[in-house]
Formats: C-alpha cells, sequence, structure tokens
C-alpha cells in the first residue's frame, strides 16, 4: 500500500513538474534597434513602444483598424464643450508592485507627464490644464480648448500608467526599473543585448496571456534577425527586409504578417527654412514643385526601392486611413506636364541637392528619384549624410529636398499639426501658411469625424498644392514568425500585442 | 630602478590628461547637436531646451569639458543619456565580453597563424607553403561580416549546431558561452591568424638560416628541438609583440563582428552612442580603453625592466 500510494505520489509529481515544464514559455522577440529609456515619460523611440507594449497598460488602445478602445479605462463621455473628458477606470487592477491603481495614479501619471523634467509627453498633453479625481474610479481631464487628438494620446505613451510609489522612489532613474500594470513585470536588462520581462500573475487581463517571460533581443541587421529565427534561437522578428520575404515564405516552418503603416515617407523640401530656401529651384516656384512631383512614379519608386512591400500616397495618412482626403487623389506621373511646367518656370533643368539619410532604404528611394526626374528635365544631386547629420541640416535649413520618413501617430494629427504648422519643430520645410495653420487647428478642435474629414480635405487641398512635403508611400510593417506561434495580430502602429498569442 | 618606475608611473598623469582633452576635442568635431538628436522623433523644444541644460551643452566646451573631468576624478563617468543607465555601469557590464572574445580570438589566431607560418617556412616554395599562403591571403581578404554572416548560415542555420548570436554569461553556462563566442571568436582569429602566419613564416625564414640553427643541428640535435626550441623560440619575438599590438585593438571592440552576432562589447556600445550622439558614453569608454592601454604599457615597461638587467642601470 505504501509503495503503491508513493507511486501514485511520485506519478503525480512527474506529471505536475512536466507540465509546468511544459506551459513555462518564452517568448522571444528579436527587435531592429536597442530601446531608449523604459521610461513612458521620458521615451523617445519607436522601438521603446514595442517593449512598452507588453510592460505598461494605457488609458486606451487602438485596434487592428485604428479604433480607439478602452484598456484601463472602460468608458469616457465628454463634456458638452468637448473642453474636458470624463473617464471611468476599470476596477480590480494592480501595479506589478502591488500597489492599487486607481483615479489618483491617473492624475499623478498625467501630472508626471506635465512636469517632469525632459519630459517628451508634454506637447501630446499640452492642452491639458488639469486632472480631477471624481471617485476611486473615476477621473476628469480638463482641457484649456477642444482638443480631438487627446484619445490617440493617451493610447500611446501618454496614456501609460506608472506605479507613482515606485516613480516617487525612483525619481529620474524610474526607467532603469520601471513598475507599470501591463501584463508582464521587468526583470532585467543588459543594454544592446537583452531586456527581458517576466509574467506579472496578477494582471488583470491574465487569461489572454499565454507566456511566462518575454525576451526582446536587439539585433540591428536585418539578415542576422532572419538567421535567428531561422536557426530557432527566435519566435519572432520585426521589421524584416522585404527581399527576404520569398526565403521565408517557401519555409514552413515560418509565416509572415504585414501591414500598412500609420506613417509616411515622403521628401520635405526647403520653401522657407532659410536662406537657402531662394536658391532653391523647388524652394522658390510651386510650379517646379508641382514638376517635380509630376515627373515621380510612385508605384515605381516603391518596386525598386521598397520590392514592392509599401503602399503608394500623397497625403499623410495612407488612403486606406478614414481620415484620407479623398478629393485630392494620387497624381498619375506625368513627364510632358513636368516639363511644360518647368519650361513656365522659366528653368528647363533645375538643379538641386536631395539630402538622405545613409539609411538603405533612403538612399534607394533617393536613387531612384534621381533617375525618374532626370526624365523631366532635373539635375538631382544626392547628399548622403549618416541620419545625426542629416537631421542637424534638416533643422538648419542646410538643404534644397530632403529624403525622409515618420513613424507616424494613430490620429491624423500627429502626422501633420508638428510639420505643417508654422514654426513647429518638425516643420523642416520652414512652411508657413495661416489659412493652413487656421485649419489644423480648427481639425484639433472638431470631435465629429465628418466635420473633421471636411477640415481635412481643405487641409490637404492647400498643403498638396504647397507642397512643403511630397508624400511617397507608406511602408508595409513586416514581421516573420515561427509557425508554432499562433494569435498573432497586426496592428498599424507597428506595435506587438501579446495577448491572445501563445506558442505550441 | 624604482625612481625609474616612480619616473613611469608619474607619466600617467599627464598622458591621460591629454587623452580626455583629445577625447573631449575631437567629440565635439561630430556633427549636429546631441540635444536634438536625444530628442527622440518628437523634438519637443523644451526637451531639446532641457536636455542642453543637462548636459551643459549651453556653456563654453572648456566648462563642459571641466563638468566632465571633475566627474571623471570622482570616479563618475556620468550616465547614458539614451537609456540612464552610469557609463561606469555599461562599461562594466561590457568588459568581460570584450576581454573574453579577444582572448579567444588572440587564442584561435595562435593556434592557425604560428604553426602554420612555421610549416610554411619549412616547406619554403613548396606545398605547404603554397597552401599557408593562400590560407593567409583568404584569411586577410576575407570580410568579417562576410565570413560571420555565412558561418551563421551554416553553422546554425543549416546545421544548427551553433547559436546564431547572442551571449550567455559563462557563470551563467560556461558550455552555451562557448558555442555563442566560438563563431565570433573564429572571425576575429581567422583575420589574425594570416597576419601571424605572414610574420611568423618571415621570421622563421630568417632565423633558420641563422648561424646558431646550423651549429644546433650540426650539434646533432633532433630537427623538431631545433625548429621548436631554437628557432621558433628566436623569431616569435617580432611575432608577439604584434600579437599583443593586435590584442590591444580587439580589446577597444569590434564593431563588424560584434554587430553580426549580436555581442553585447565595447564596440557595439561606442557605435550606438556615436549615433545616438550619446557624448557621457563615448568619452568614458574611449577614456577607459585609452587608460587601459597606458596601464597595459606601463605593466610592459616593469616587465622589461624585470626582465632586462640592461635597463636596470
Amino acid at each position: 500500500m505504501p509503495i503503491r500510494r508513493i507511486s501514485q505520489i511520485l506519478v503525480v509529481l512527474f506529471i505536475s513538474l512536466f507540465s509546468s515544464i511544459a506551459s513555462a514559455q518564452t517568448l522571444r522577440i528579436g527587435l531592429a534597434e536597442d530601446p531608449d529609456v523604459l521610461d513612458p515619460t521620458l521615451a523617445r523611440t519607436f522601438v521603446g513602444r514595442i517593449v512598452f507594449a507588453s510592460l505598461c497598460d494605457k488609458l486606451f488602445d487602438i485596434d487592428e483598424h485604428l479604433n480607439i478602445i478602452g484598456q484601463l479605462a472602460t468608458s469616457w463621455q465628454w463634456a458638452p464643450d468637448n473642453k474636458s473628458l470624463t473617464i471611468k477606470l476599470r476596477k480590480g487592477v494592480l501595479f506589478q508592485d502591488g500597489e492599487k491603481f486607481d483615479a489618483a495614479a491617473v492624475k499623478f501619471n498625467i501630472e508626471r507627464h506635465k512636469t517632469m523634467p525632459g519630459s517628451n509627453r508634454r506637447g501630446e498633453l499640452a492642452p491639458v490644464t488639469s486632472v480631477d479625481v471624481m471617485d476611486p474610479y473615476t477621473v476628469r481631464i480638463n482641457l484649456s480648448e477642444p482638443f480631438a487628438p487627446l484619445l490617440a494620446a493617451l493610447a500611446d505613451r501618454a496614456g501609460m500608467m506608472v506605479s507613482p510609489k515606485a516613480a516617487l522612489k525612483e525619481g529620474d532613474k524610474f526607467g532603469n526599473h520601471p513598475v507599470c500594470s501591463g501584463p508582464f513585470k521587468f526583470s532585467e536588462r543588459v543594454a544592446q543585448d537583452r531586456i527581458v520581462l517576466d509574467r506579472f500573475p496578477d494582471y488583470w487581463n491574465k487569461a489572454a496571456i499565454h507566456f511566462d517571460k518575454i525576451i526582446f533581443m536587439p539585433i540591428p541587421d536585418a539578415a542576422v534577425r532572419l538567421a535567428n529565427l531561422r536557426a530557432g534561437q527566435l519566435d519572432l522578428i520585426e521589421r524584416v527586409a522585404a527581399s527576404d520575404l520569398p526565403t521565408i515564405a517557401s519555409d514552413a516552418r515560418f509565416k509572415i504578417a504585414r501591414t500598412t503603416e500609420i506613417g509616411y515617407q515622403g521628401i520635405t523640401i526647403n520653401v522657407g527654412k532659410s536662406a537657402q530656401a531662394k536658391s532653391n529651384p523647388l524652394g522658390r516656384d510651386p510650379r517646379v514643385r508641382e514638376a517635380f512631383e509630376l515627373s515621380l512614379d510612385r508605384q515605381g519608386i516603391v518596386q525598386v526601392a521598397m520590392d514592392g512591400e509599401a503602399q503608394v500616397g500623397n497625403q499623410w495618412v495612407s488612403p486606406n486611413n478614414p481620415f484620407y482626403a479623398k478629393n485630392v487623389p494620387i497624381p498619375q506621373r506625368n513627364v510632358e506636364k513636368a516639363k511644360a511646367l518647368l519650361k513656365a518656370a522659366g528653368d528647363e533643368h533645375p538643379m538641386f541637392t536631395l539630402l538622405t539619410p545613409t539609411t538603405s532604404d533612403a538612399q534607394k528611394i533617393a536613387q531612384v528619384v534621381q533617375a525618374m526626374a532626370k526624365d523631366a528635365g532635373f539635375d538631382v544631386k544626392i547628399l548622403a549624410a549618416e541620419f545625426a547629420t542629416s537631421l542637424n541640416m534638416a533643422d538648419t535649413g542646410q538643404f534644397d529636398a530632403y529624403v525622409l520618413a515618420w513613424s507616424g501617430r494613430a490620429d491624423p494629427d500627429g502626422n501633420l499639426y508638428s510639420f505643417d504648422v508654422c514654426k513647429q519643430p518638425l516643420n523642416y520645410a520652414g512652411y508657413c501658411n495661416p489659412e493652413v495653420d487656421a485649419l489644423i487647428n480648427e481639425s484639433r478642435a472638431t470631435r465629429d469625424p465628418t466635420q473633421r474629414q471636411k477640415v481635412f480635405n481643405a487641409v490637404a487641398q492647400h498643403v498638396l498644392s504647397d507642397r512643403p512635403i511630397i508624400y511617397l508611400f507608406h511602408r508595409h510593417w513586416l514581421w516573420a514568425y515561427s509557425s508554432k506561434l499562433s494569435g498573432f495580430r497586426t496592428f498599424p502602429d507597428g506595435l506587438i500585442r501579446v495577448q491572445g498569442m501563445s506558442l505550441h | 630602478m624604482q625612481r625609474e618606475l616612480l619616473r613611469r608611473l608619474a607619466s600617467i598623469i599627464p598622458t591621460l590628461f591629454c587623452v580626455s582633452i583629445l577625447i573631449f576635442g575631437l567629440q565635439q568635431l561630430l556633427p549636429g547637436d546631441p540635444a536634438v538628436m536625444l530628442a527622440g522623433e518628437d523634438r519637443d523644444p523644451s526637451v531639446i531646451a532641457y536636455l542642453h541644460q543637462k548636459l551643459h551643452l549651453d556653456q563654453p566646451v572648456a566648462v563642459r569639458y571641466l563638468y566632465w573631468i571633475a566627474g571623471v576624478a570622482h570616479g563618475d563617468l556620468g550616465e547614458s543619456v539614451r537609456t540612464q543607465e552610469p557609463v561606469l555601469q555599461l562599461i562594466l557590464q561590457k568588459l568581460p565580453v570584450t576581454i573574453e572574445l579577444a582572448f579567444l580570438a588572440m587564442a584561435i589566431a595562435i593556434a592557425i597563424g604560428i604553426p602554420a607560418g612555421v610549416l610554411a617556412a619549412l616547406s619554403k616554395d613548396g606545398p605547404w607553403d603554397l597552401f599557408a599562403n593562400a590560407l593567409a591571403l583568404w584569411g586577410l581578404s576575407t570580410p568579417n561580416f562576410w565570413l560571420g554572416i555565412m558561418m551563421i548560415l551554416l553553422f546554425s542555420v543549416h546545421l544548427g549546431w551553433l547559436p546564431a548570436s547572442g551571449y550567455v554569461s559563462p557563470l551563467e553556462d560556461l558550455r552555451a558561452n562557448l558555442a555563442a563566442m566560438i563563431m565570433p571568436a573564429f572571425v576575429l582569429g581567422n583575420a589574425i591568424a594570416a597576419v601571424l602566419m605572414r610574420h611568423t613564416r618571415s621570421a622563421m625564414l630568417q632565423v633558420l638560416n641563422a648561424d646558431y640553427v646550423r651549429t644546433a643541428r650540426a650539434k646533432g640535435l633532433p630537427p623538431w628541438t631545433v625548429i621548436v626550441h631554437h628557432a621558433l623560440r628566436n623569431a616569435l619575438t617580432p611575432v608577439i609583440t604584434l600579437g599583443a599590438l593586435e590584442f590591444g585593438t580587439l580589446l577597444s571592440g569590434s564593431v563588424l563582428t560584434e554587430q553580426v552576432f549580436s555581442i553585447p562589447g565595447f564596440g557595439k556600445l561606442v557605435v550606438d552612442a556615436v549615433f545616438n550622439r550619446d557624448y557621457a558614453v563615448i568619452q568614458g569608454v574611449v577614456l577607459f580603453t585609452a587608460s587601459a592601454y597606458v596601464l597595459l604599457n606601463l605593466l610592459a615597461d616593469i616587465a622589461y625592466l624585470l626582465l632586462n638587467p640592461r635597463l636596470r642601470s
């Protein structure tokens, strides 16, 4: 009897041990860059947002179709004057240090975003004047003026909630030991090597989490990232090189996922950033800019420079975005018309320099653009400079035209305001049109989507004929992952949301 | 001798002082405002202004230098603006990785380069010489990143014998550590082996014709005793000097190899810091490496003093 009993216990122990091993799943993700500081208030990079998606929950999130959905918010209500937003919060949510998430925590976080020295969220929350705690699970965010992009901002880093206790304790070193309320808690970070997150057992939505650990490994070279996937050392890689897709597609062990980004790739033209705008043939005459755009075949650029992995476009949002201005469709290449415009402008062979960062995509785009524009009579000189240098040149107006990409924001405002409103920090073109400024400000104050669409249509008419930026295309986010991984969903912001994903 | 040692020790301080000025000065030549780069995608003007103040970029270069050097004198190398980690911590994280990689690469280089050089010299113009020369030519002319990717494709993707990249601490798992380091160490060692082989070969050729080798042979010593104990020992002096130089270079990090194999060493740290204009990291790592060079040189000087009685007088 005792022997039988012992053997039964041993069998049970063995099964439970085996099942715990079997369920101890680790998801290994290959990132294209090493993220910056892991503090949502100070963070600046796109790649950091991929890690945050597993680490820090937000008030709101976006779904696969860019709709705003609640995450830590369960419902929300705008005031009739659109100058305050009341949010009901999810109950029973804990931070990873065991602290309770409540209205006071939301107030703390938004105030931290607004007041912390060096905060990158201050601009996104500029119209927020104060936060009122209505009851333990209700907050009201008060605004100085109506601000439609607020929800989208709160669906990004500005809406990420960190533990007030940990934030107060760590101060500006919080990023070294971040504590949030997401499905995984911070375990360790070795710069340029790995970021390890462990499952947070008290996560409010733990039923959707099927991993015990996530390891993010920054591997900048796309070929090496892929080699790691193929060697079985990674389960999922982001930003796959388009040229590698046929290799991956031919291997049944892997799957490919793609979606169009919310950002864009374009050519910024110096129309008023510096005195150089006057000597720049593109900068001084809108007809030359129009001729330049007409000389370009966007589909051709996408085929050659991106191996076809992008969607052509002519605006700050892609043609399938609900706020795309259909009244200004993508212009077709027309070399004859371009030549006629140049003749009318009195400069049949305008010469300008196209500044480009040294990334391979940007350089390929510059080369294709150079060849296409030549057909219309343009003499384009390419100047490739390391990214920081090129940015400095753009910032000081030492350029004629600049190949520049933007990772994009969920609300069109994030792709438009800072680039096209007078004297905004990302307005490298030096574009300044009071009518456009008024319209963009109107779009910020308008919450009704139909009304907002009308305003964007009007903005498009102005901006796309003034051409401070010639929008070319919207890249595809490309992921490759092991066939053993299921539940992977693509989101247009390019982030990886692990909820619902599992390995078999 | 003590006096001489003290003199050498005292010379470290002005040397490092000059090095620190050079590092700081050269870095100022990097184009672009570091605050703009560090402010990230949004380039919020208030963030840029804050970074200017935090990094003392609103002060003259000389004042900035004093801020930095005063910190260094107190053992504070600053912190990475990008990740907020202390620079010293980053250095101490990467140092064991870089040292291990350098040692392994050197061991592989010596294991291949010196025997190949000796064999080549012994069969001058013969098949072994031809083979070793071809090997050296291959080693010298194969770019590290290409060889790295080819090795990953062969040993990791197709054969599945070795991990494609990444690093495991030897304290955690020695086997996994060696499995992860063998390919990068071979890639680095391969190029150095070629250099060592060429130098061993020419040094051996000279020595083999020397009188004392002929005398040793005439005395009837076994051929391998003559080659190893008499010829190679003397031929190795220039090879060791060269090897030491190569080792020094390895210690300052090997950018491409680290990049291909995702080895978190010095090279990757510095290159990322340069691209991100993370000045504190660049300054800290370069100063650390330079100090290591100076100290190693000093140790070599002391070794010479101890080994060579003629220098002591």
